[in-house]
């Protein structure tokens, strides 16, 4: 397991670069910038009129069904992947165990897409 | 201390930090991103332990998804932190209870563990080693689609489960909404678009009293 720490010792090296820059760019304005702290600056900014509520507000709750939607397919796409690569192996009854697969959650696209998930109003 | 001690050390003092920040962060949404670092630092640990497709399949569906997910709840509940903080004291005791009856969970499944015989009669399928140029994806795709078919298929199941049950419970069309149906549009053809109408001279194509609105 240890060239397998070797393989990845570039990309530990990349983050700690990246962690160094980071960390650097964040504390070099407490030491070197002008700082007049004034409460306008941190307020919200409308135009012509003070702000009226939060900006924190409610979500239709449509973003929640089209993201719920993709996790599903995204965790359909996570199965291919050991499937494409040890495709030889697996041969024919691999193959359809697959497809079988696909055909239960296309089943499901069909539904959805009748149903009008994918529409937006 | 060895390079991948170091690492391990790492991801592990980084995860169980994250972990105890995304209880006691005030913001539900820091607490969200800090369940999002804890995320990653269990990718990194399961990167040491040499699964490498979990660690990835770690990131794009818990950081890609569901932690994207939990920050639209959060931000859906419309959360009121003033309130929120007059709620604790209320629901201390509540919370302390739900709490002691999951640590009791967890120390008996820790400090009273056996296994069924039927467990240890049938081991699983060992991970081949890295040196043997079988990658830990591959190894998983060899066994998972033939061996544990009934596995993958009760995922597939599940899955087909949870698409149709958010459909099901979230979806909702407002009535009277004109949609656009490309397929009436293309099926559409001169001979149903319009009418040819041959006008005698003086004479009006409109029936008596039914002119045009002036």
């Amino acid at each position: 397991m240890v060239d397998l720490a070797g393989h990845y010792l570039p990309i530990a090296i990349f983050i700690g670069v990246a962690l160094l820059i980071t960390a650097a760019l964040m504390i070099a304005p407490f030491l070197v910038a002008v700082n007049n702290p004034d409460p306008e600056k941190v307020s919200a900014y409308e135009c012509g009129f003070n702000a009226f509520d939060d900006a924190r507000m409610k979500f239709d709750v449509r973003f929640y069904l089209v993201a719920i939607l993709f996790i599903i397919f995204d965790l359909e796409i996570a199965f291919l992947f050991p499937w494409a690569l040890a495709f030889k192996e697996i041969g024919v009854f691999g193959f359809w165990s697959m497809m079988i697969f696909l055909g239960v959650l296309t089943v499901g696209f069909i539904y959805e897409w009748k149903k009008g998930g994918l529409e937006w109003d | 201390m060895g390079l991948e001690a170091f690492f391990f050390y790492i991801f592990s003092i980084a995860a169980v930090a994250s972990a105890i920040l995304v209880i006691i962060a005030r913001n539900p949404v820091h607490a969200v991103l800090f369940l999002i670092l804890a995320f990653f630092n269990a990718a990194g640990l399961f990167v040491l332990l040499g699964a490498e497709f979990l660690a990835m399949l770690l990131v794009i569906v818990y950081v890609g998804a569901v932690a994207v997910l939990f920050l639209f709840v959060v931000m859906m509940l419309d959360v009121d932190f003033a309130e929120l903080r007059a709620g604790f004291i209320k629901n201390a005791g509540l919370g302390a209870i739900v709490g002691g009856i999951v640590m009791l969970e967890l120390i008996m499944v820790l400090g009273f563990q056996s296994y069924s015989s039927q467990i240890i009669g049938n081991p699983a399928a060992p991970a081949p080693l890295v040196t043997d140029n079988v990658t830990n994806t591959e190894a998983l795709g060899r066994i998972l689609y033939t061996k544990y078919i009934f596995f993958f298929q009760v995922a597939g199941l599940i899955l087909l489960v949870a698409m149709i049950g958010a459909i099901v419970l979230t979806l909702r069309h407002k009535e009277g909404v004109r949609r656009q149906s490309i397929a009436v549009q293309v099926a559409r053809t001169p001979e149903t678009a319009m009418e040819i109408i041959k006008v005698a001279p003086g004479q009006s194509v409109f029936p008596k009293n039914e002119g045009p609105a002036e």
